[in-house]
């Protein structure tokens, strides 16, 4: 038997974006509109019942000392990163930009060297860094102590702690954004630098900020999006080092939200920071989208 | 260019590598010259032996199995379902396509952390943690895939389909026979950050394993980290080495698709 045409056609089409559509919603929306149901009751991994509890998550979330410090914790991470982790890769983008023209080898090894962080597996090396910065054996200290300088205990320190894990995010991320800025350098066409010298400025710093930093400003609002997303969503480091601690000194969103989900089984209360969690991130993608739409209509 | 800028480059560089040239080191030190009030940069002399008890401590070979079955599942899942979806999106017209491609976008927000508590409870309804399947299939409906392989798919002339149609070919082999090969950058560059990203991921096998047996590498070294008591430095520095190189080598081998791949769209699985 033959279907007819229109009938086949629509079949191929099911046949063809069907299943990654059953797979969408079954692995993307219904979870979260599962996920957005829960954090709305007292459900435990296990129980056979739940009660509705209104807000109440979403109280204590806010009003807890332990949750107001995952939240304070992650604002603080992402403040430290997205400054550090985009003008250090910046500088270096125009360094590794500047020394292509007479040795590119040195300037393509170099670039490989500050991308590798990228490419590596982040719980080994975050092992790597335990040892670096270890109080007594590692070379941090070591070296600080050779100096004279004090030597802190860099994880265990309540009022360090989370600096540190910045600065593992920001040694982690430079790379990645160096990419992105060596791309909008090299966009640049080379008259404006000839028209900005007829201009007048002939100087690095008039040539950086009469013509570079303007035209690399897409770039920049894109990399800062881009540094924000991989900043709020920071766990791997948390969970290999502190687990949170000390006393919740290092706790981050997404960390708590493994811990009071997966250790204390609470999913009720782990669906709200995942809420909160999965609200910011949305914040930021539209913000992404924006910025993406402006980069385009920028050429 | 100054030699001023060119020496904070290179002490930049130097900075950045440091841990790497700490792991290498410390996996080739003796036990007794890591424990040392005097820390020395180099090993006196190679300890390999650290490797064999890496190896042999804890089933690391098994560790990077278990990577090579996850990852290689996953990748391998992602394509079946967003070619051909990618595809139907790009090349043909139906009702509902807008909406479609409206949810692929709007699935590009949600993400992975946001679904992990629902999918845990689905698993665990069903029986199914502790298990590859659990490790594989979160993963398997990739929107980030469905968006890159239609915007190389809308690109290339319609006229390319209606030939091979007219040659009597069917929409499935006009999909894998000849829209595929034809994208394959987009392919390697989905492929890079796909593998790169579950390859590395620690959250998920945290919470869909329990089991030591199908630890992925870097489950795999948080157990032998938690399992040894601080004394085994050496070994564990070796486990991190062996779980860190298959990425790097990949990296330094593939470097300037890697570095185009995000330079032009900025992609991240």
């Amino acid at each position: 038997m033959r279907l007819p045409r229109t009938a086949r056609e629509r079949a191929t089409d099911l046949w063809l974006a069907g299943p990654a559509i059953l797979a969408m919603a079954v692995l993307i929306f219904a979870p979260v509109a599962i996920v957005a149901v829960l954090s709305f009751t007292d459900y435990q991994f296990g129980a056979r019942t739940f009660h509705w509890i209104g807000w109440e998550n979403y109280a204590t979330l806010f009003t807890d000392p332990v949750g107001r410090k995952a939240m304070t914790n992650t604002l603080i991470y992402v403040a430290v990163v997205i400054p550090f982790a985009m003008g250090l890769a910046l500088v270096v983008a125009l360094g590794l930009h500047a020394l292509a023209e007479r040795f590119p080898r040195i300037s393509a090894t170099l670039r490989a060297a500050y991308f590798l962080p990228v490419a590596a597996t982040l719980v080994a090396m975050a092992l790597a860094w335990q040892m670096l910065l270890h109080p007594s054996i590692g070379l941090v200290n070591q070296i600080l102590g050779g100096l004279g300088l004090p030597a802190p205990d860099w994880l265990s320190d309540r009022g360090l702690v989370i600096y540190t894990l910045a600065a593992i995010g920001i040694w982690q991320s430079v790379g990645y954004n160096m990419v992105l800025f060596l791309a909008g350098l090299a966009a640049i066409p080379p008259d404006l630098y000839e028209a900005a010298e007829v201009d007048g400025a002939t100087q690095g710093w008039e040539r950086f900020w009469t013509v570079t930093w303007p035209m690399l400003g897409p770039t920049t609002l894109f990399v800062a999006v881009i540094t924000a997303t991989q900043a709020f969503r920071v766990f791997e480091t948390v969970a290999t080092l502190t687990r949170g601690g000390p006393a919740f000194a290092s706790d981050t969103l997404v960390y708590a939200l493994y811990r009071e989900g997966f250790e204390y089984f609470k999913a009720g209360y782990a669906s709200a920071i995942t809420m909160v969690f999965f609200v910011l991130m949305v914040a930021l993608t539209l913000a992404q989208f924006r910025v993406l739409e402006r980069r385009v209509h920028y050429r | 260019m100054r030699p001023f800028s060119l020496l904070a480059l290179l002490l930049g560089a130097a900075v950045v590598l440091l841990p790497f040239f700490w792991m290498v080191s410390l996996s080739l030190k003796p036990a007794d010259e890591i424990f040392t009030a005097r820390v020395d940069l180099l090993p006196s002399r190679l300890a390999w032996e650290n490797y064999a008890t890496a190896f042999t401590e804890v089933p690391l070979a098994r560790f990077l199995v278990n990577g090579v079955i996850v990852c290689g599942g996953i990748l391998v899942f992602q394509i079946m379902f967003a070619v051909p979806c990618a595809y139907a999106l790009a090349q043909r017209r139906f009702p509902g396509r807008t909406a479609l491609f409206g949810l692929v976008l709007a699935g590009l927000l949600v993400p992975f952390h946001v679904t992990a508590i629902p999918i845990f409870l689905g698993l665990a309804e069903l029986r199914l943690l502790n298990t590859y399947f659990a490790l594989i299939v979160p993963f398997v409906a990739s929107v980030f895939g469905i968006f890159l392989f239609r915007q190389f798919f809308a690109a290339m002339p319609t006229e390319l389909f209606e030939a091979a149609r007219v040659d009597g070919l069917s929409e499935t082999a006009i999909v894998w026979r000849i829209a595929f090969p034809l994208a394959w950058p987009a392919a390697t560059a989905f492929a890079v950050f796909s593998v790169t990203a579950h390859w590395n991921d620690l959250f998920w096998p945290l919470i869909a394993t329990s089991d030591p047996a199908l630890a992925t590498p870097p489950r795999g070294i948080v157990y032998f980290r938690d399992a040894e008591a601080g004394d085994d430095v050496g070994p564990l520095m070796a486990a991190s080495v062996v779980v860190t190189t298959p990425l790097i080598a990949g990296f330094l081998f593939a470097q300037r698709r890697v570095t185009q791949g995000i330079a032009t769209g900025g992609l991240k699985a």
